[in-house]
């Protein structure tokens, strides 16, 4: 098996491997220290090394999924879609947050290449983080339109390209959560909403379809909301879809601040704009 | 085992599950709801859905045109009261989800905008860029926050139906964070756990999409129904399979050969069209059954390109330039620059077929409902008779939401009217079903990477674009030893908890079985119709003998029985499906189908 390459994706048809693994060149082998925990066994997680021949098109992801084919059917981690958007493969690679599938072993070669989870989040398996504390987080913001029901027939809301800008680029997070791992507030305020929730908050208050900005001020507007934020921007660097989570979190604070002012002016602040 | 009581609970949270819940909730608040994943809903692979979503908005459009389209698209095995009502509901439902918030592409003005694509006489597909369904899937998440009645399992396997008393009794899931099997007792079961496409080797889906959903029902007794109609979609990435969205073409790519000659001019689908001026159902704009079986060809003529991963042709983007191309289609840029190194303002990207779509799957009627009472069924999972012999590209994301909140409101309906108590009977059997999985972990010699590998290459050579007796016998015949070598599959991982290993081979084991209803669905198809091309000497549409639903039928031994069923015909006779001029003079009124008329005209509009 060893003269195979990793690369799952792309198949010359040439080797007499498990098939749709394998592809011309190998142009090298490459030491994965891979991060291991099994909850049930271990008091604490321990590095595991695997060699894994490598081909031009072999992302990090294929190097995994031929080790747990070929190597290791034991070793445990998230994927699905291997183009970048369904957001399941976020990994620490050499200390860094970068998703799987769109990183390459050629760019890591000769090695060794450090595998780990997603730091911030507590480890449930092997490479495999807790999610429930974004998914609660997520939910807490209420993102979703907050409107008067309107009835369906008709043309729909208007949107001009000046309000689509205004939240378009928000709207691109596919939550894979690199964000957290990046941001080091995460790791010290515990409650923290964290770069993603405020975004997906910032997203729908910025959206002309919108009037909830209200519902959202109070679990935005509290210590573990926005002001945890140092605005160090590591989150914006991590992210791999160009979401710019710092800036949602800087326009945030100023709306939050606003509507603060606001308080002493108005006897609340309306949800009408 | 731990046992959870629901009014309904679905399967799967991709558009169509989600939809469906929504529509569930807001049908009556009162009912409980479980929603259950194996992933979290964000993840399922209706995020990858590029191109659009079909909706009648245009001027100049109409739903009778839509329905034209899709009907002659689907090689009439489409059912016409299913398609009637798909497009007529289609566009409200884009609204729906435009109120819920989703980021429609839109014009100068602020109103919706929308895109040609293969097919489809005018341009009606509603798109987000080119991440529609990634816009689509979260939009439909967040809106299910919204609703409290709406309970997540996520993170739970799907591992088998439940039945009792001749009607759906629930649904048996392994929660893989904590560790154990969970049954999901309710009266009333949706099932939307998408297509079946990682039985290809090359696809353009996700590893999640493994025809869980088909199998359990089809296990259950419900017939699998035109299972050999497998969709390759014409550009995917050559060794990858990663999706490159038919948009593309819908805004003006071309597709050249190793001589730089746009060849489908070639196959019936010209005359060519001039570049930067592309037209509804002409050239780049046929059907994805035609572009790809064009594809063969060339490749048979030695045509194509030979790449280093694989052989391709050439979707050309250049002439659209980098701003445009940059605005309508930023993750096709972002995917071919990654994955291959290609700016396709300045090269080509290659490309070739890829298997990508299943149009069969669980049968149901025009209310989502299968045969078994209380089964529900709806998006790819299940054949709903929208698509026929071959889908057009943008009726799948629209059927997620059109028939997925008609599986909502269904499944709300007979869960109030008919509810069910506990059952000791289902309990047992769910435990007994559960042990037999669990007891999987920790067992078993035969590699299941290898019957893994060895199903996408036999299914890839005997039940592709172009099939033959000889090649589909010779891939039942392995199909059938790899569920053998399955009887003893090997699972090393022995931990309860994110056991993947174990997931994967439960996920194997739906594969096989689906597999084995395609073959055997394709091997009794004597004729060509649509994705399903025959060259042993059924070549041609045979309407007298086939122009039948498909229908397997499961079996613990052997190979399942074929039965046949009539396709629903209401207004449009079966005729013969033409594009390019061709199609225009098939048409045009008799005046105007006048030789030389339609080609020109074919050629300059």
């Amino acid at each position: 098996m060893s003269e195979e390459c990793a690369d799952s994706a792309n198949c010359c048809g040439s080797c007499d491997g498990a098939g749709d693994r394998g592809s011309g060149a190998v142009l090298g082998t490459i030491r994965l220290q891979v991060q291991r925990y099994r909850p049930d066994l271990d008091t604490a997680p321990s590095v595991q090394e695997y060699d894994v021949p490598w081909g031009q098109d072999t992302s990090v992801l294929d190097a995994l999924t031929w080790i747990k084919d070929e190597l290791d059917p034991s070793l445990t981690f998230r994927w699905s879609c291997r183009m970048a958007i369904c957001g399941s493969c976020g990994f620490m690679l050499n200390g860094v947050p970068k998703l799987g599938c769109e990183q390459f072993v050629r760019d890591y070669a000769p090695g060794p290449l450090l595998v780990e989870p997603l730091e911030n989040f507590s480890v449930e398996r092997d490479l495999v983080v807790d999610l429930e504390p974004f998914m609660s987080r997520l939910a807490a913001v209420k993102p979703f339109v907050v409107a008067d029901d309107v009835p369906l027939a008709g043309p729909g809301n208007l949107q001009t390209p000046e309000q689509m800008l205004a939240f378009h680029d928000y709207a691109m997070c596919i939550n894979c959560l690199l964000c957290y791992s990046a941001c080091p507030q995460v790791g010290i305020a515990a409650d923290f909403l964290g770069p993603a929730a405020v975004t997906a908050a910032v997203r729908y208050n910025r959206d002309s379809r919108d009037h909830g900005e209200d519902l959202r001020l109070p679990v935005l507007d509290s210590e573990a909301g926005l002001w945890a934020c140092t605005f160090v921007g590591a989150c914006s660097t991590a992210c791999p879809k160009g979401v710019d989570p710092a800036a949602a979190i800087q326009q945030a604070k100023a709306a939050a601040a606003k509507a603060w002012a606001g308080e002493f002016v108005l006897p609340r602040h309306g949800a009408v704009r | 085992m731990q046992t959870l009581r629901a009014d309904i609970a679905i399967v799967g949270g991709g558009g169509a599950g989600l939809r469906a819940a929504i529509a569930a909730a807001s049908a009556n608040p009162e009912l409980s709801i479980v929603l259950i994943s194996k992933v979290y809903p964000m993840r399922s692979h209706t995020v990858a859905a590029e191109g659009g979503a079909a909706g009648v908005v245009g001027e100049g459009d109409s739903i009778d045109k839509h329905f034209a389209d899709t009907v002659s698209g689907g090689d009439w095995l489409c059912d016409q009261d299913v398609v009637q009502f798909f497009v007529e509901h289609a566009a409200e439902e884009m609204y729906q989800l435009e109120r819920w918030g989703c980021p429609w592409s839109r014009k100068g003005d602020g109103n919706v905008d929308v895109r040609r694509f293969g097919g489809m006489s005018e341009p009606r597909t509603w798109f987000a860029a080119d991440k529609t369904g990634f816009h689509l899937l979260h939009t439909l998440f967040q809106t299910s926050l919204k609703h409290a009645s709406i309970a997540r399992l996520d993170e739970h396997l799907a591992l088998e139906l439940v039945v009792h008393d001749d009607r759906v009794a629930g649904v048996l899931t392994y929660n893989q964070r904590d560790g154990y099997p969970v049954l999901v007792e309710a009266g009333a079961v949706i099932m939307a756990t998408g297509g079946a496409g990682r039985i290809y080797a090359q696809n353009t889906n996700g590893a999640i999409v493994t025809g869980d959903g088909m199998a359990m029902a089809y296990r259950a007794g419900v017939a699998l129904r035109d299972m050999e109609f497998v969709q390759y979609h014409p550009t995917g990435l050559p060794g990858s399979g990663i999706l490159i969205t038919e948009g593309c073409r819908g805004e003006g790519g071309v597709l050249l050969n190793k001589d730089g000659h746009r060849y489908l001019a070639d196959y019936g689908l010209g005359p060519e069209t001039p570049i930067g001026e592309p037209k509804n159902k002409y050239m780049e704009l046929g059907p994805r059954d035609r572009l790809s079986q064009a594809f063969w060809h060339e490749q048979r003529k030695g045509s194509t390109i030979s790449t280093p991963r694989g052989d391709a042709v050439h979707l050309d983007l250049r002439h659209l330039g980098a701003a445009y191309l940059h605005e309508r289609l930023p993750l096709i840029c972002e995917l071919a620059e990654k994955y291959l190194g290609v700016d396709p303002a300045t090269e080509p990207i290659p490309v070739c077929p890829t298997a990508h779509y299943t149009m069969g799957g669980i049968e149901t009627d025009v209310t989502t409902a299968t045969g078994l009472p209380g089964l529900y069924a709806v998006g790819e999972c299940a054949s709903s008779g929208l698509h026929g012999a071959n889908r057009l590209g943008s009726n799948s994301l629209a059927e997620l939401v059109v028939l997925g909140k008609v599986a909502g409101e269904q499944a709300a309906a007979f869960a109030w009217s008919e509810p069910t108590g506990p059952s000791v009977a289902v309990r047992t059997a769910a435990q007994d079903t559960g042990a037999r999985l669990v007891s999987m972990m920790g067992r078993g010699t035969e590699k299941p990477a290898l019957i893994r590998a060895e199903l996408g290459r036999t299914m890839d050579d005997g039940v592709g674009i172009f099939r033959t007796a000889e090649g589909m016998a010779a891939t039942a015949a392995k199909v059938a030893e790899l569920k053998e070598r399955y009887a003893d599959v090997q699972v090393v991982d022995t931990c309860p908890v994110y056991n993947t290993d174990w997931a994967g081979v439960v996920e194997l084991g739906a594969m096989l079985d689906v597999a084995q209803a395609m073959v055997h669905s394709a091997i009794g198809r004597e004729e060509s119709r649509g994705s399903h091309q025959r060259l042993d000497g059924f070549t041609e549409r045979d309407d007298d003998r086939f122009l039948a639903h498909s229908r397997a039928w499961f079996r613990t031994e052997g190979a399942p029985t074929i039965s046949y069923a009539p396709v629903a015909i209401t207004t449009s006779q079966p005729a013969r499906r033409a594009y390019g001029a061709a199609g225009a003079a098939a048409t045009a009124p008799p005046s105007a189908a006048a030789p030389g008329a339609s080609a020109p005209e074919g050629a300059s509009r």
